[in-house]
Formats: C-alpha cells, structure tokens, sequence
C-alpha cells in the first residue's frame, strides 16, 4: 500500500500519483519494466498509422499495457491545431474506448510549448463533447485557470521543454497554478531525474507525468523506480510542512545545561 | 479505384469499404481508429462505408508517446 493518500483524477481513484509516459522507450520489453518498476497505473499512448511493413503492427503496445493492468490516455501529440486536436481526440476515443484525452496543441516546433491560442478553444470543444479534458500547458497561471474555467479535469504545466530534462525552470509559477485552480495539477514536461519530480510534489502538485526521463535513461527500470519514490517522498514532504528557510543557523541543540569546560 | 492509405497510393476493387482497406493492413480491430478524409469513422461503420476514387484514409493504432 503507498504511504501517500491516493490521487481522485475526474472521479477516477489513482493509487499511484505518478503518470508514466510511453514514448522514447527502446523496446516494449523495456517499456513494460519500466511500467511495472514505476508503479504507475495511468500511462499516454500515442496515435499513429498502422505500419506493418516498418513494425508498427497494430495491438502490440495495448497487450502489454492491458498485461500490466494501466489504464490508457490517449494524447494528441504532434497536432498544432484546435480541429486537428479534436479529431485526434474522438479517433482516440475510437480505438481505445475511453473519453480521456491528454490534449497537446503545440505552437513551436524547437520548444514544443503549447499554443495557448489554439489550446483553450479546443480544451473548450472536447469538453463540450464529452471528454475528459487533461490540457497539457504552460506554466502560465492565468492560462491555467482558463483551462480549468472551461471544464478541464486537471492541468498539466510543463516544467520545461518536452525532453529537455530541465527540470522546473520556474517553481514560483507551478506554486501559483497550484492556488489557483482547484482541479489537479500534473507537472508534465521537462523532468530530468528524480528530484525533479520530488520538488514538483513538494511544489503542491498532485502528481507528475514522466517519459523521457525514464525511457530514455540508462536504466529505465531503476530511473521508474526513483520516479516512484520520488513522487511519495515529495508528497509526503508537502503535507508534512516544510520549515522555513534562515538566513542564519538555528541550532537543533540546546544551548540549556552546556558544560563549562 | 485509386485512393491514398496511410499516405501511400493504393488501387483498390470498386465497391470496396473501409473494413477492406483496414483489413489490407492488419487481421485486429481493437485499438484501431479510421478517419476517411479526415472524418471519423467508427469501427460499427467500417463495413458498411463504402470507399470512392481519391480518398484519403488513415488507419491508426497506439503508439508509444508521452
């Protein structure tokens, strides 16, 4: 059992406050290692043609995802647009049965930020048709609220660049993203290693989403892992209280019953 | 009838449908979704879609991504 209170994600209960990404994986086999080591029980999928001829046969990625028992969000990566995303949205809802989108609409190619523009609208639409929106975004407070005022289920600010293992280049911005929607905050984008991820739970986040840190580790497997701990650490850490930083030491030891030497 | 399947040209017998065209590519069904020129067409329709000369149809499937 985690030591951390479970994660409540559109009415969904999530025992694992981490979200597993699938791309970037060298092999499925190294996928599912790392899919078992994370503890994950939510993991993206991409939609893409039917390949036999280049090895993407269809089915495969689903066995294994069904095997490890995940649920499945479909994202819409690589759409730059409020139609394209839509219509990659219901082709999801097709092929995998499910309502969940993680909504991606980037605006440029060298960051893969998201267009904000094209963003809203269609977090706007999908609701309206049912879907449970999960828009990923930037780290922009106000945009944050204007995806939750439309009907989000959660927001997903990038900490960085999509696999830029930057890490969280502004923890001010998640904090105030964090105050100010009341749905779920997944920090998604950007995390490199481990602490990463702890200081996006420390931040307040109620969860993280990670792939290429992991997939794209040395050691995919031993990198879920860290996610995993990570994650539980930094959660506990934020409902535990942190103390405030000094600007000089405090001593933890009495000063009270000192000998004099 | 000449249409275009996942981006490449393909002739195919007239009278044929969507399901012929997914079934050119894989024997599964599950987690397989089509949009024939751009518009989504549920797998309940598949059969009964019939194609015309210069389609465009996609037939996409899970893939790793984040």
């Amino acid at each position: 059992m985690s030591p951390v209170d479970d994660l409540t994600l559109a009415g969904v209960t999530l025992g694992s406050r981490l979200i597993l990404g699938t791309g970037g994986a060298t092999s499925l086999h190294a996928l599912e290692q790392a899919i078992r080591a994370s503890g994950t029980e939510l993991v993206t999928v991409a939609l893409r043609r039917v390949d036999p001829v280049g090895g993407r046969a269809a089915g495969g990625l689903l066995e294994i995802l069904e095997r490890c028992g995940v649920g499945v969000l479909p994202n819409t990566a690589g759409c730059h647009t409020a139609v394209e995303a839509a219509k990659v949205a219901h082709l999801g809802q097709e092929a995998f049965d499910t309502t969940w989108v993680k909504l991606e609409v980037i605006g440029d190619e060298r960051t893969l930020l998201p267009d904000a523009v094209e963003l809203v609208p269609a977090a706007e639409r999908l609701v309206a048709d049912g879907f449970t929106v999960l828009p990923y975004t930037s780290d922009d407070p106000v945009l944050a609220r204007r995806l939750a005022d439309v009907g989000c289920a959660a927001v997903m600010p990038a900490g960085s660049p999509i696999g830029s293992g930057l890490g969280i280049s502004n923890p001010h911005h998640v904090r105030l993203i964090r105050q100010a929607v009341e749905v779920p905050v997944i920090l998604d984008a950007g995390i490199g290693t481990a602490s990463d991820a702890a200081l996006a739970m420390e931040l307040g986040c109620d969860a993280v989403l990670v792939a290429s840190a992991v997939t794209r580790a040395a050691d995919p497997a031993r990198m879920a892992a860290a996610m995993r701990h990570a994650v539980i650490g930094g959660r506990l850490a934020c409902e535990a209280g942190r103390i405030p930083r000094r600007f000089h030491a405090l001593a933890s030891t009495p000063d009270d019953g000192r000998p004099a030497l | 009838m000449e249409l275009m399947l996942n981006g490449i040209r393909q002739s195919m017998l007239d009278g044929a449908t969507v399901a012929d065209a997914v079934a050119s590519l894989t024997t599964r069904t599950r987690g397989v979704a089509v949009a024939v020129n751009s518009e989504v067409v549920p797998q309940a329709g598949w059969a009964t879609t019939a194609l015309a000369d210069g389609d465009r149809i996609e037939v996409l499937t899970a893939a790793q991504g984040g």
